[in-house]
């Protein structure tokens, strides 16, 4: 069925198709008017049947037999006998229109339907099946209707597995089987089914057999696809753990009404400039989860429970599942120092959206020390413009190096129960990286090199709490760079990977994270220490990553790279100054992060791409909240729904509304002409500063 | 020979060609004529059609052998007595075989169900899917009259007695479970060149150079590991003789033909859907294809006779040339042309000289009986050498039974689901290219040594047929029974041999002498080389005529009827 040329029809062809057109079009009209009439004769049935024979894909024939099913069985001398009758009359029409195509839908629906009736000859199916998989052996349809008949039939997961086995050595390009195989698998691992208890004992024979097929035809993808599944299976773990958090465990947080502060002794990942007398608090998860709130975190601030405490999850797509959340503490103002305790999972109900259950109850401390607002120099705050220009930093000074050493390794969280654990998990990756070195000192081949790259990326994601380096990073760096180069058409998703690798590698170590560390030299106010500016321009980064180290950042320079997305930076929930200048972003709705941000004050946009491509996809797939009711929290203000400016630019508004800017460069922007700047200067009546002019 | 009944006289006395002998050349020969409106009169001695080509009841093979491995009858000097004006000139028979060795263990068993067996005498052989004999059995319409099973693996043997499954397609080698990762690459990728080479892909082409150069040296050059090398060149393009060793190797294969057998093996797997592997064999025996042409040729207007030999040749006693033949009924039938059996040679009187309207013809004839023997081997056993599937090939590379082995060693099982033996046993055939008698049964026990079990106490009868049935073997035979037990279950132990015939056979070739000969069963696997002679030969009788021309064909649409039956 597959690898067929097309054929242009002769005209003998031509005539026949026309000839079947006009016998289809008579067949047709004469089954409307049966079913519009509601006429259930064995005449009418009969020629529904004819009529899905030269067309299975005629859904209204399809339900009508399923209403004319209904009508017989509940007529009120109906037998078993006649049942029988009729529903492997059903069976019969959809084996001849499966014989006319096999790759119908209707066909195959109806099928299932049918069964559902009750109709006990299942075995049956098996036997059609191992026909029609015969015929195609990489029918999806008929993989499908496998998984069901299987079920239905109680046939267990072992004889289903013994079969995708057959298929595969068969032929074993077969992306149906080898998938069938995962789902089968994932279900005798959920059993914990007698031998598929250990993963540890399952995979590597799997392995085994996936490099049998690789090493055979490396050019074969179907085998890949299994493979790359297998190593999801090695790396993720089945709960959920906590990666990183802010503030750190053991590190003190100081709080102060101005950006500058005196205690050296604090380090400078976790002192915080806050007006509102509130901190964040982010928990980072190593995936997506649910389930977190305030009966399955508790935080204790001195001896108060903070019971009402809201967790929001971060996430792009407004689920409650999400990676990262945060909640935000109030402090007293009466207690200057106080100990917070954040306590995860000690109740059950993290839950990972595979279904594990978060296992490994963790206890976060930190202090909090507050230092009160100074009223004049909040002031100078508000008057002082800060631009992220190479002459306004300084390398971070080495009386500080110190401090950031001590607290680097507050910035993860070592699962150190894992340990033992993981070992097979090593061990696998290990056997796995030394077989794809082998595979790619035979042949030159794409997969390969993107195999190799992810699994040295896992073994170093891996390893890396223990060996606190990234040992493989330089060579996944190359291998990207290599792909990058051989592939054009995936160019993209290489660098997308490279640059994350990349920013794994800057935070991986105190000594390379330091390298980008820079004092941002306070041009009003001659503070001796301000807060860190991370700068990781210039690496031509496409996009960001690494966020579960990057927590702490405040001031984040990442002008001068290729993104085009910024997803995952609103996980950076101290982010109060964010330069994005030069970069390739190209519509304002690559800009929803940053809704979330809500500390952040300064954002530079300029010298993108906003507004140079006149279509903006995003804009067709989530539609404006201004034309519609939704979001009732819109119409709080509803003098803006009948401004025509902004419904025009409701983008900018659903995206800016909620900033809280004080400054805002948008410049070298095709969008951004004055028209647009004085929307935008309407959408935030706070911000001070739009392109270096100030505002009244 | 003596009880022959009368035969009423033939009628017509006149014929364009006469084919004594039912061998599949002589055959093909017989159709080819027949189909080219030639009259023609097909004789053979022998009660059964297939000569040297035929599968025979095991009670008649012994004598068919031993019939044919007398010396000649020294010629009688030409008969003047002879009132006509031809000249007598008396056949003599070749003796073919030699060093027959006859076995039987079990001879209850077999005797009393000798017609259930139909033993090849020219085995082992099997036809490639895409081969010659397949497009032949299909242009000409005879697979009609013939049904096939597929041979299901091959596989390579070594001197321990493990058998190798021969990775042989892409499937094969992801299964195989004896090649590392890295060798199922290199296959593979070895694999894809010479399809690419073959598809005529531009950047895969492979250099005239190389092509011309041994294909040995081509597969170290792509850096094939040796046991890798070993299944493409022995398994695969099924050479003879060591390629590795230039000093006893006669037949060195160049890349070009190695890759060309390469392709013939590839187009061979999966022509038809219904057989797995590259190979089919007739069902009741490779005999069936002599008789599948003659049944063809038959059709087409060509007279049989069986049991009808030939005493003399009547040749001009002016000129010399063949005019006809005699028969041993006496009568004396003529015809324009002459297709002899190997078995028949004519031996010029002394002081004769030789009528030679034909002698000066073409090289490729000129070759003689000298290219050494055939020791062939047929064993048969009551269990499978594996136990799970029952036809199959194994291949024996040179040098890997002992030392001094400088020729393949192949064999193929055949079980009693193609008609051969009886239901439950098996059949296997073995063969090898050899100097002499001793160095083919050494190469043939050889085999038998390292899969069979022999039994000690047996009736080994060297002499030519072995009427053995009335020794106490019963008992002996019911032990053997119990011994094999089941299907073995531990996989270690060798089926107990009930029977076996050895023997060798001259490797005679077609030639064209003042006749026409036909050649002897080959020593390859396969009837390419066969066809091909058979072609030439009739090219030279009827050069004019096309062999088989496209508009004979009965039934247009063939394809799927080559296929076997399940």
């Amino acid at each position: 069925m597959h690898g067929r040329p097309r054929k242009a029809p002769k005209p003998e062809d031509e005539a026949a198709s026309s000839a079947k057109a006009q016998k289809l079009r008579a067949l047709q009209t004469q089954f409307f008017s049966f079913h519009h009439n509601k006429i259930y004769t064995k005449e009418a049935v009969e020629l529904s049947a004819k009529l899905l024979e030269i067309n299975p894909e005629s859904y209204t024939a399809w339900n009508y037999r399923k209403l004319a099913v209904e009508h017989y069985l509940n007529l009120p001398d109906c037998n078993p006998d006649s049942i029988k009758s009729v529903l492997d009359d059903e069976l019969r029409v959809v084996e001849n229109a499966l014989r006319q195509n096999f790759k119908s839908y209707g066909a195959w629906h109806h099928r299932k339907w049918v069964l559902s009736k009750g109709h006990s000859l299942i075995d049956n199916e098996l036997r059609l099946l191992d026909k029609f998989q015969k015929a195609d052996s990489r029918n999806f349809h008929a993989w499908n209707y496998r998984r069901f008949v299987a079920e239905s039939m109680k046939r267990s997961e072992q004889d289903e597995l013994k079969y995708t086995e057959d298929m595969i050595y068969a032929n074993f390009s077969n992306y149906s089987a080898w998938h069938n195989r995962s789902v089968l698998l994932s279900a005798l691992f959920d059993k914990k089914a007698e031998g598929f208890l250990l993963k540890e004992k399952v995979l590597p024979e799997e392995y085994e057999f996936i490099h049998q097929a690789i090493f055979t035809d490396p050019d074969d993808q179907s085998g890949w696809f299994y493979h790359l599944w297998l190593l999801d299976q090695t790396v993720t773990t089945d709960s959920p753990l906590l990666a990183s958090s802010w503030p750190g465990h053991g590190s003190d947080v100081l709080l102060v009404g101005d950006r500058c502060y005196n205690g050296s002794a604090f380090s400078p990942f976790s002192a915080l400039h806050s007006d509102s007398g509130s901190f964040p608090i982010v928990l980072y998860f190593n995936q997506p989860v649910r389930g977190v709130n305030s009966s399955t975190v508790t935080v204790e601030c001195g001896f108060n429970k903070n019971e009402d405490l809201l967790w929001k999850p971060l996430s792009a797509s407004n689920s409650q599942t999400a990676r990262v959340w945060v909640a935000h503490l109030k402090v007293s103002s009466s207690d200057l120092h106080s100990t917070v305790e954040v306590s995860v999972g000690h109740t059950k109900g993290i839950i990972s959206t595979r279904g594990f259950e978060y296992s490994h109850p963790s206890m976060l401390s930190f202090k909090v020390h507050v230092q009160p607002m100074e009223r004049d120099s909040s002031q100078v705050s508000v008057a002082e413009s800060i631009s992220l220009r190479e002459e306004n930093f300084k390398v971070y000074g080495k009386q500080s190096e110190e401090s950031i050493i001590d607290s680097f390794d507050q910035l993860i969280i070592k699962n150190g129960h894992e340990t033992t654990a993981s070992n097979w998990r090593f061990e696998a990756l290990a056997k796995e990286i030394e077989c794809f070195r082998e595979l790619l000192s035979l042949v030159d081949c794409k997969i390969g090199k993107l195999t190799l790259a992810r699994l040295l990326k896992a073994y170093d994601a891996m390893s890396y709490p223990f060996a606190n380096k990234l040992v493989h990073s330089e060579e996944v760096l190359e291998l990207y760079s290599d792909l990058m180069k051989l592939d054009r058409t995936h160019y993209q998703f290489y660098k997308d990977e490279r640059s994350i690798v990349l920013l794994q590698k800057v935070t991986s170590s105190k000594g390379s994270l330091l390298q980008h560390c820079f004092q941002y030299k306070d041009s009003v106010s001659s503070a001796i220490c301000g807060p860190i500016c991370l700068r990781l321009n210039n690496l031509s980064l496409s996009r960001m990553g690494a966020f579960e180290k990057l927590l702490w950042v405040q001031m984040l320079d990442l002008s001068h790279n290729e993104l085009q997305s910024i997803e995952g930076l609103e996980a950076m929930q101290l982010l109060s100054c964010l330069s994005l200048r030069n970069n390739k972003l190209r519509s304002l709705t690559a800009l929803e992060p940053l809704r979330k941000l809500k500390l952040l004050r300064i954002l530079d946009i300029s010298y993108n791409q906003i507004g140079d491509h006149s279509i903006d996809t995003t804009r067709y797939v989530c539609s404006s909240p201004l034309s519609h009711s939704v979001g009732s929290e819109l119409n709080r203000d509803e003098t803006v729904t009948s401004d025509v400016a902004l419904i025009n630019n409701w983008e900018a508004f659903y995206i800016f509304k909620d900033f809280n800017l004080n400054q805002l460069d948008i410049v070298g922007n095709t969008i951004a002409d004055e028209k647009f700047k004085s929307v935008l200067v309407k959408i935030m009546p706070k911000l001070k500063q739009l392109d270096g002019k100030l505002l009244d | 020979m003596d009880d022959i009944p009368p035969y009423p006289p033939i009628d017509p006395t006149t014929f364009d060609l006469i084919v004594i002998g039912t061998g599949l050349p002589e055959s093909i020969i017989a159709a080819a004529a027949s189909t080219a409106s030639k009259s023609v009169l097909h004789l053979d001695p022998n009660p059964f059609y297939g000569s040297h080509f035929s599968s025979l009841p095991l009670a008649d093979f012994p004598s068919f052998l031993s019939s044919h491995s007398t010396s000649p009858s020294p010629p009688r000097s030409p008969s003047s007595d002879d009132p006509n004006e031809f000249s007598l000139l008396e056949f003599a028979t070749r003796p073919l075989y030699s060093s027959i060795d006859i076995s039987t263990f079990s001879p209850n068993l077999l005797d009393q169900h000798s017609r259930k067996f139909n033993l090849d005498v020219a085995g082992p052989r099997v036809l490639f899917c895409a081969d010659k004999s397949i497009e032949l059995l299909l242009r000409t319409g005879t697979n009609q009259y013939m049904e096939f099973k597929s041979v299901d693996a091959t596989f390579v043997g070594d001197n321990k007695g493990n058998l190798w499954s021969v990775p042989d397609s892409r499937a094969a080698t992801f299964k195989d479970k004896s090649l590392g990762l890295v060798e199922k690459n290199k296959l593979m990728r070895f694999f894809k060149l010479v399809q690419g080479h073959l598809a005529g892909e531009q950047d895969v082409k492979i250099s005239e150079e190389d092509l011309q150069s041994p294909f040995v040296d081509f597969l170290n050059k792509m850096g094939l590991p040796p046991k890798i090398k070993s299944f493409i060149l022995y398994a695969i393009a099924m050479a003879d003789y060591d390629q590795e060793d230039t000093g006893v190797c006669r037949d060195l294969l160049k890349t070009k033909d190695g890759i060309d057998q390469l392709a013939l093996y590839n187009a061979s797997i999966g022509r038809f859907q219904n057989a797995s592997g590259a190979f089919l064999y007739p069902i009741y025996g490779q005999g069936e294809l002599s008789q599948a042409f003659c049944r063809r040729a038959a059709v087409k207007g060509c007279l049989y006779v069986l049991r009808m030999p030939v005493t003399a040749l009547l040749v001009d006693k002016d000129t010399g040339c063949y005019k006809g033949v005699r028969l041993a009924s006496g009568q004396d039938i003529f015809s324009q042309k002459l297709i002899l059996d190997p078995t028949f040679k004519v031996t010029l009187p002394l002081g004769s000289s030789p009528p030679l309207p034909l002698k000066e013809k073409l090289p490729f004839f000129s070759l003689k009986d000298d290219k050494g023997k055939i020791a062939r081997g047929i064993c048969i056993t009551k269990t499978s050498l594996k136990p799970d599937i029952s036809n199959f090939l194994v291949v024996y590379p040179s040098r890997s039974l002992f030392p001094e082995q400088v020729t393949s060693i192949r064999f193929l099982q055949i079980a009693s689901n193609l008609a051969v033996c009886l239901p439950g046993m098996f059949v296997l055939y073995i063969s090898a290219l050899c100097n002499d008698d001793d160095q083919g049964k050494k190469l043939i026990h050889a085999v038998m040594n390292t899969l069979l079990t022999v039994p000690l106490d047996s009736e080994s009868n060297a002499a030519v047929q072995s009427e053995t049935a009335e020794i106490g073997s019963a008992v002996q035979d019911e032990t053997s029974e119990s011994s094999s037990g089941g299907p073995s279950d531990s996989g270690e132990e060798k089926p107990t041999l009930l029977w076996s015939a050895l023997y060798s056979q001259e490797l005679t070739l077609g030639q064209v002498d003042f006749i026409c000969s036909t050649p002897m069963p080959d020593g390859k696997l396969n009837y390419n080389d066969l066809i091909d002679t058979t072609f030439k030969i009739f090219q030279e009788i009827y050069p004019e005529e096309e062999f088989f021309p496209e508009t004979s064909l009965e039934n247009p649409e063939v394809d799927g009827d080559a296929s076997p039956e399940t």
